[in-house]
C-alpha cells in the first residue's frame, strides 16, 4: 500500500491558540442558525463566512443587528466561540463548521454539543471542547464583563485558560487529539487497514448481500 | 479488542457485529452495510474527485433526490432556481458516474431517503446504515444500527465503506402502557423529548422498549426513530418483531425464499438480552401521553393539546426565562394563552417524520367531508412515490383535494425549505415535520410540530385542535 494511495488533503493543525472570544450564552443554539438552509447548495470552494448567522444576525428588516455578538466591534476578531448548552444540535450539515471555519473560527467551547457537529469539527480542523456547565457558564460571564477578552486553548495539555487565568482541562478522544495536531485526515489512517476491510468485506458478504 | 460477556443490548450485538478493528484507544472501524445518498450530498462527490478515488462498495449504496426537488413538478428542467436543479443533477451525474443505484425523479421508488430506505426493503434489521442526514435514526425502527453523519465522513465511506466511530453511550427508554386515542408515535416522542429535553440522550444510542412502543406500527415506529436526533440521540432503536417481518416481507430488496427464513431466524437474536444493561434509563406511562404541539423553537418545547404557552416568569432560571422570553416573541406568543386559542396561517401534511401511508389515511379521516378553514394554506406532501400511488389509489388525494388542501408530488419541500418550499416571515405553520427551529420553514415563519391528525384539525379549523373533538375522541 503505497502512502498517497487515498490522496492527501491535510486538515489544517490545531496546536495552541490565544485569541478574542465571543460568548453565545443561548442553549440549544441548532445548526440551522448557523447556517440557514438556503445557503447548503453552496460548495465547499465558496467562503461560507458569510452566511455564518446569516439571519440571527440581522434585524426583521435585513439590516445588521448592532447587538448581535458577532456584529460587536470588540468580537470582530474572535477565533472562538463559547455556547450554550447543546450547542450546534440539529442537522448534519458539515457547512455549519464551515462558517464558522472561514469565519476565522477555530474552536468552539460549550457544556454539549450537537454529536454530529462534534465529529464535522474535529475533521476539519474547528476543535470543540466540553466543558462543565458551570465552568462556561463562569468563561461566558468573564466574556460578557469585558468584551473582547482572550482564552488561551492548548491542545497538547488539554487546558483552556479563561480570561481570569483559571485554568480548565477537558477530554478529547486521543484519535480526534492525534489527528487534528497533525493535521492529518482519517482517510490516510484507514488506508493502513485495507487488509482487515477487504478480510471483513469476505466474512460479512456471504450474509448480507443484496 | 474484547468481546462483552454476558447479556448484550441489541446495539453492542450490531456495533460488534460491525467492527473491522479496533483501535487501543477505542475508535472502532466499522463496516458500513447500507449507505444512503441524498441531493444535499455533493460536497462528498467532490472530495472523492479531488483525491482521485472511487466507491468502495456501489452495490452498497443507494440514493434518491429528495431536499432540491419540486413538489409541483417531476421535471428536472422545471426546478426554476439554477442551484437547486444543479444539486439534483449532480446527484443523478455521480450515481451514474459511479455505478451506484439511483432512484431519481420519475423513478417508481423515488422520495425521501428515509422513507425510501425502509419502503425499499433497504433498511434492514441488524444492519449499519448510514446517510448524510442527522434524521438517518428513522431505520433504527427497524433494528438497524442507523446514525446521521457529515459531509466529510460521507467521502471516507464512500472510499472506504467504513466509518471510525467511538462506541456511544446506551439509553433505554421504556413507555409502558396503552396509547389513547388519535396519540401516535409523534406524541409519545414530543413527550420524551420534552421530558428528557432536546440534549438528554446526547452521546447515547436509544432503544424504545416497552408495550406502548411494542403497540406502535412500523410508520409509528419510524416517526419515533426518526426524532431521535431532536432528544440529541446518535441514533434510535426498536427491536424487530412481528410487526418488522411483516412489514418487510415482499419488499424489493428484503431476502426471499429461504433466505428470507435465514435472515428471520437471525434477527430473531437481535433483541437486548435479558439483563442487558444500558448507561441510562427513562421510563414514561403511556397511558398519560396526550396529542402534543410545541409553542416554542426546540421540539423539547412541547405540551399537550389543552395547555397554555408557559410563563417565563415560572422558569427555573433566567437562562431559561431569557430563552423562553425570546421564544414567545418570535413565536408571536404570550404566556397564558390556551393553545387551542392559537390560529394558524400554514399546514404542512409531510416530512420524513410524517409523510408515509398511515401519516395520509390519518390526516385524511379528519379532513373528509370537512374544509379547510378560510385563509389557511394546506398542504399534503407525500414522502415518496409508493406513498403517493398507495394514497391515490385509497382515494386519498380526492379526499384532501375536496377539502381544499393541496396535494403535491413527493420531496422534503416544507420541512426545511431548500427547494423553495417556504412560509413567509410570520406566518404560523401547524407542521408534521421535526424541527420547529427559528427560520427552519422560512425566515421570520413560526412553526409547531404536530401529528398528522392533528395538523389536519388545525387546517379544518384554522387554529391548533384536539383532534379528538373532531373525531372519534
Ligand atoms: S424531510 Fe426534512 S428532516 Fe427529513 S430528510 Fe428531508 S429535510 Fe431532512
Amino acid at each position: 500500500m503505497c502512502a498517497g494511495w487515498w490522496g492527501a488533503e491535510p486538515m489544517e493543525a490545531f496546536t495552541r491558540l490565544d485569541a478574542v472570544a465571543v460568548p453565545m450564552a443561548r442553549p440549544n443554539i441548532d445548526t440551522d442558525q448557523i447556517i440557514p438552509a438556503r445557503f447548503l447548495s453552496r460548495p465547499r470552494e465558496v467562503d461560507h463566512g458569510q452566511f455564518l448567522f446569516h439571519d440571527a444576525r440581522r434585524l426583521p428588516d435585513g439590516e445588521q443587528n448592532p447587538e448581535f455578538p458577532l456584529n460587536r466591534p470588540e468580537w470582530q476578531s474572535a477565533r472562538i466561540v463559547v455556547g450554550g448548552r447543546n450547542f450546534a444540535c440539529g442537522s448534519s450539515r458539515e457547512s455549519a463548521v464551515w462558517a464558522l471555519f472561514d469565519a476565522g473560527f477555530r474552536c468552539a467551547i460549550a457544556p454539549s454539543f450537537g454529536d454530529i457537529f462534534r465529529n464535522n469539527g474535529m475533521k476539519n480542523g474547528l476543535l470543540p471542547v466540553v466543558l462543565p456547565a458551570e465552568v462556561v457558564e463562569a468563561i461566558i460571564a468573564q466574556l460578557e464583563a469585558e468584551p473582547g477578552a482572550r482564552i488561551g486553548v492548548d491542545l497538547p495539555t488539554q487546558t483552556v485558560t479563561a480570561p481570569d487565568g483559571s485554568v480548565h482541562s477537558f477530554e478529547i478522544d486521543p484519535f480526534a487529539k492525534h489527528c487534528l495536531l497533525n493535521g492529518l485526515d482519517d482517510f490516510g489512517l484507514t488506508a493502513a487497514y485495507e487488509e482487515d476491510i477487504a478480510a471483513f468485506e469476505r466474512r460479512y458478504g456471504r450474509e448480507n448481500t443484496l | 479488542m474484547s468481546e462483552p460477556i454476558g447479556p448484550r443490548t441489541m446495539f453492542e450485538k450490531i456495533w460488534s457485529r460491525h467492527r473491522v478493528t479496533e483501535r487501543e484507544d477505542g475508535q472502532t472501524l466499522l463496516y458500513v452495510g447500507r449507505h444512503l445518498l441524498h441531493d444535499g450530498g455533493a460536497t462528498a462527490f467532490d472530495v472523492l474527485r479531488r483525491r482521485g478515488l472511487k466507491p468502495r462498495a456501489p452495490d452498497r449504496i443507494f440514493a434518491t433526490p429528495d431536499h432540491y426537488v419540486s413538489t409541483a413538478s417531476r421535471k428536472v428542467e422545471e426546478i426554476e432556481d439554477p442551484r437547486h436543479r444543479e444539486m439534483v443533477e449532480k446527484l443523478a451525474r455521480n450515481t451514474a458516474e459511479h455505478g451506484i443505484r439511483q432512484f431519481g425523479l420519475g423513478d417508481p421508488n423515488q422520495g425521501i431517503v428515509h422513507v425510501v430506505g425502509p419502503e425499499t426493503g433497504l433498511s434492514q434489521p441488524g444492519i449499519l446504515l448510514v446517510c448524510g442526514d442527522s434524521h438517518t435514526s428513522t431505520h433504527g425502527a427497524l433494528g438497524a444500527l442507523a446514525f446521521g453523519i457529515g459531509s466529510t465522513e460521507v467521502a471516507h465511506v464512500l472510499a472506504t465503506q467504513t466509518l471510525w466511530q467511538r462506541q456511544p453511550k446506551t439509553m433505554r427508554i421504556t413507555v409502558d402502557g396503552t396509547l389513547g386515542p388519535q396519540v401516535t408515535g409523534k406524541d409519545v416522542i414530543l413527550a420524551i423529548i420534552a421530558r428528557i429535553s432536546a440534549a438528554g440522550a446526547t452521546e447515547h444510542v436509544i432503544e424504545f422498549a416497552g408495550s406502548a412502543i411494542r403497540g406502535l406500527s412500523m410508520e409509528g415506529r419510524l416517526t419515533l426513530c426518526n426524532m431521535s436526533i431532536e432528544a440529541g440521540g446518535r441514533a434510535g432503536m426498536v427491536a424487530p418483531d412481528e410487526t418488522t417481518y411483516a412489514y418487510l416481507a415482499g419488499r424489493a430488496y428484503a431476502p426471499k425464499g429461504a433466505e428470507w427464513d435465514q435472515a428471520v431466524a437471525r434477527w430473531r437474536q437481535l433483541p437486548s438480552d435479558e439483563g442487558a444493561v444500558f448507561d441510562t434509563e427513562v421510563t414514561l406511562d403511556g397511558n398519560a401521553i396526550q396529542p402534543m404541539v410545541t409553542w416554542g423553537n426546540s421540539p423539547e418545547d412541547a405540551l399537550p393539546i389543552d395547555g397554555v404557552v408557559p410563563d417565563p416568569a415560572a422558569a427555573p432560571d433566567a437562562e431559561r426565562r431569557e430563552q423562553m422570553e425570546r421564544m414567545q416573541a418570535y413565536m408571536g406568543l404570550t404566556p397564558g394563552m390556551p393553545l387551542t386559542d392559537i390560529g394558524i396561517d400554514r399546514v404542512f401534511i409531510g416530512s420524513c417524520t410524517n409523510s408515509r401511508i398511515e401519516d395520509l389515511r390519518a390526516a385524511a379521516a379528519v379532513a373528509r367531508g370537512r374544509k379547510v378553514a378560510e385563509g389557511v394554506l394546506a398542504w399534503v406532501v407525500p414522502g415518496s412515490e409508493p406513498v403517493k400511488r398507495q394514497a391515490e389509489a385509497e382515494g386519498l388525494h380526492e379526499v384532501f383535494r375536496t377539502a381544499g388542501f393541496d396535494w403535491r408530488e413527493p420531496g422534503c419541500s416544507m420541512c426545511l425549505g431548500t427547494n423553495g418550499d417556504i412560509a413567509r416571515p410570520g406566518q404560523r405553520v401547524a407542521s408534521t415535520s421535526n424541527r420547529n427551529f427559528m427560520g427552519r420553514q422560512g425566515p421570520g415563519a413560526r412553526t409547531h410540530l404536530l401529528s398528522p391528525a392533528m395538523a389536519a384539525a388545525a387546517a379544518v379549523t384554522g387554529r391548533f385542535t384536539d383532534v379528538r373533538r373532531l373525531v372519534g375522541g
